[in-house]
């Protein structure tokens, strides 16, 4: 093993790559080679360190220090000051959240990480990085000291429930599982994350992925099962490849296949990668789309339990789920339990998104308030503007307002307020969306990727859509409100899956906390947050405009006319609302009137 | 000598799928994913031509064209119909819209003058939405053929356009 003065992480998660990290790392490699610092510094490519949306980042260590926003231009800058002349580069320093040593992972204010704790922190392409970081651990403790029941029994003390949104206890369907007296059994990992705005179960895989697959055989171990998959989204190239390296060295290493550490228990996994369909997140229709088919679901029961994969019981619970299982064992049921509100126990990992000032992901207790979230970890919403909604759990989830900030965050307490915890995506809106564009948004989303097999979610949804599109338009009528509210329930009744029974809940909730804007829409012809199109229009306020012209040469439609220092005025037959004059004046002098 | 014909690259690029993924149900849409990888999309021979090689003397694989092809309907990432040069892929998922993804996307759908799923005469270009990628920290975000660009603005359409062939 080569042993280095330095090592710098560069973080090349998919959001740091749109930034540019790879050009970064190029341009550290070529100037270490230039410097002839090539065997005293490692550059090592990591995920997600905390701070994408500002990226590229990188943190060198053993100093601890995290740079941001640097452009390979920068580099042979950064490189001579840093390493050459061992002077700390302020301008790229990321200040704002100090890193001490021991707390490298509390990034933010109120985070705890479990499931979150390595990534950023090691090589995922390197199975000794986790080893080092106690990996593997629990999963020894487990065939040498555990029995499958005394297994279950520990996950069930430590109360950890499915977090692929239904809260369901892992260690009771392990326990059914375990029940059914067929064979072979089998173990699934749902990776396909697809509600939008969720990107948690990406950073583990990318981040950690062997924490997922020693959660996996652990699993496996405590319900009998001797073959996993992990069906994973296409939509995620980068952790398909990292799970299909770490499933590689894990065989290497004996942790599986057959005689897994020399012990009579075999076990082994591959990746499935799905090929775009949302509704492959629900078990049954992901089982389907393991075996070749068309991603339908199916009723239930029969339980993918009981008859699941190739007709065999078959144990499906979600990434990050499973991320847990090893540190819930390494620590102990009551380390765990000790986390959270008495029916939610541990951590949550909540992806942020929407018009707060620190968008991405997080980790925080069970039984943290959405204000806290909001406020505090997330920073606020953007441009000083003031809060309006945050959609929790989806794009099935609910929009809850400010009377629900204060809410403790579980899954019975999220179900009340009439939303779910889902997968656990958060998108924070503020005062310039209109809840009715939001609402007729995530029907066209639940709409398209409805798989057509019941008639309720796929005739529904579709009339949903239309009565929300015709209120957008402004065509909305007396008795629009009613229909709505009827078809929503019928919907959410009827349909077979947990798409179709989820898909009216943002129509819902926003009927129930935002009507006024559903009524402004209908009766007043007016779209109070000025987002509807059909509803609003442009003007340029004389007395702002200087005639710079801005305007008119980035209309798309030229429908701005105007001389160079007159006054200019747009044409509103011919303007189609697009709003990028708004955008580009650099006086704000374009009002949006509706 | 042999004239290649679109026949027999589509019967060989079906054949290596098939022995790089297996002859067994199961792998189907792995194949078909291989597939429409190596060609932009799923023409129909390619349905007779799996169809053909999946039913293997010792182990058969029932399966008819039109089950194939309820396949690549069913699933986003499979096309059968032919696509351009260039696929862009753009999120329109909420974390993206409420960030101004919209602006992005009728800036695109403007200067290409295309609508969702269509090609552009010179086959240069096929327009798509996608459903989300995990990107959402750095929204509005675009994705172009396997490049991605993050907290893309209207105006930056016509930059990052020109830097396609």
């Amino acid at each position: 093993m080569a042993f280095y003065r330095s090592h710098v992480l560069v973080c090349v998660d998919p959001e740091c790559l749109a930034k540019g990290a790879h050009e970064v790392v190029d341009a550290l490699q070529d100037e270490f080679i230039a410097q002839g610092l090539l065997d005293e510094i490692q550059v090592l490519e990591t995920s997600r360190i905390g701070g994408c949306p500002n990226g590229p980042e990188m943190m060198v260590y053993p100093e601890g220090i995290h740079y941001i926003g640097m452009t390979p231009d920068d580099i042979p800058f950064l490189v001579e000051e840093h390493f050459l002349k061992g002077r700390i580069v302020e301008r790229f320093r990321e200040v704002i959240k100090p890193i001490v040593d021991e707390e490298l992972g509390a990034l933010r204010p109120k985070e705890v990480r479990v499931v979150l704790r390595n990534c950023g922190q090691i090589d995922p392409n390197n199975i000794e990085d986790y080893l080092a970081t106690d990996g593997y651990q629990a999963l020894g403790k487990v065939l040498f000291e555990m029995t499958p029941e005394g297994v279950i029994d520990e996950v069930l003390k430590s109360g950890l429930r499915g977090r692929g949104g239904a809260g369901f206890p892992a260690a009771k369907k392990w326990a059914i599982t375990r029940a059914v007296q067929d064979n072979p059994k089998y173990m699934i990992c749902n990776a396909d994350e697809g509600d939008p705005g969720a990107f948690m179960n990406r950073r583990v895989l990318e981040g950690d992925p062997h924490s997922v697959i020693e959660g996996m055989i652990i699993g496996a171990y405590a319900v009998g099962a001797s073959y996993g998959y992990i069906y994973c989204r296409a939509e995620y190239p980068v952790a398909v490849q990292t799970l299909n390296i770490a499933i590689a060295q894990a065989r290497e290493f004996g942790l599986l296949g057959q005689n897994i550490l020399g012990t009579d228990f075999t076990f082994d996994l591959e990746v499935r990668v799905g090929a775009g369909a949302f509704v492959c997140g629900e078990e049954t229709a992901l089982i389907a789309s393991i075996m070749g088919m068309r991603g339908e679901p199916h009723p239930r029961p029969p339980f993918p339990s009981v008859k699941g994969v190739w007709d065999k019981p078959s144990n499906n619970n979600n990434v990050e789920t499973y991320s847990n299982v090893p540190q819930i064992i390494l620590n102990g049921a009551a380390w765990y339990a000790s986390m959270g509100t008495e029916k939610s126990k541990g951590t949550k990992t909540f992806a942020v998104g929407g018009n707060v000032v620190k968008p991405g992901l997080i980790e925080v207790p069970m039984g943290i308030t959405l204000r806290e979230i909001i406020f505090d970890v997330a920073g606020g919403i953007k441009d000083g503007r003031k809060f309006k909604a945050v959609q929790t759990g989806g794009p099935m989830g609910g929009c809850l307002t400010e009377q629900h900030l204060d809410l403790q965050l579980d899954y019975e307490a999220l179900s009340k307020a009439g939303s779910m915890m889902g997968s656990g995506g958060l998108v924070v809106m503020d005062e310039t969306s209109c809840m009715v564009d939001i609402a007729r948004f995530f029907m066209d989303f639940t709409q398209a990727e409805s798989c057509g097999k019941c008639t309720p979610c796929r005739v529904g949804t579709r009339r949903i859509l239309e009565l929300l599109q015709k209120i957008y338009d402004g065509k909305g009528e007396d008795g629009d409100i009613e229909k709505l509210e009827d078809l929503c329930f019928e919907v959410s009744r009827n349909s077979l899956c947990g798409l179709g029974q989820g898909a009216p809940v943002p129509v819902i909730s926003t009927l129930k906390n935002f009507r006024a804007e559903y009524e402004a829409h209908i009766y007043e012809k007016r779209c109070p947050a000025k987002v509807c199109r059909p509803l609003i229009r442009m003007e340029i306020q004389e007395p702002i405009c200087t005639g710079c012209t801005v305007c008119a040469r980035n209309c798309p439609v030229d429908a701005i006319r105007g001389e160079r220092r007159q006054v200019h005025h747009i044409d509103d037959q011919a303007c189609i609302r697009c709003g990028i004059c708004v955008q580009v004046c650099n006086f704000n002098a374009i009002a949006v009137e509706s | 000598m042999i004239v290649p014909t679109i026949e027999r690259d589509v019967s060989t690029i079906v054949k290596e799928a098939i022995e790089k993924h297996g002859a067994t149900g199961d792998a189907l849409i792995p194949i078909l994913r291989e597939i429409n990888h190596a060609l932009g999309y799923i023409p129909g021979e390619a349905f007779r031509e799996v169809r053909k090689q999946v039913h293997t003397p010792t182990e058969p694989v029932y399966v008819s064209e039109s089950q194939l092809y309820g396949l690549a309907s069913f699933y986003d990432m499979l096309s059968t119909k032919p696509r351009g040069r260039h696929v862009i892929k753009f999120c329109e998922n909420a974390p993206c819209h409420v960030v101004g993804g919209k602006a992005v996307w009728d800036s695109l759908c403007e200067t290409l003058d295309l609508k969702n799923g269509e090609t552009t005469p010179d086959k240069k270009w096929t327009l798509v939405t996608t459903s989300c990628l995990g990107l959402c920290s750095v929204g509005p975000v675009v994705l172009i053929d396997d490049d991605l660009y993050g907290n893309v603005s209207p105006d930056q359409i016509d930059g990052i356009l020109e830097r396609y062939e």
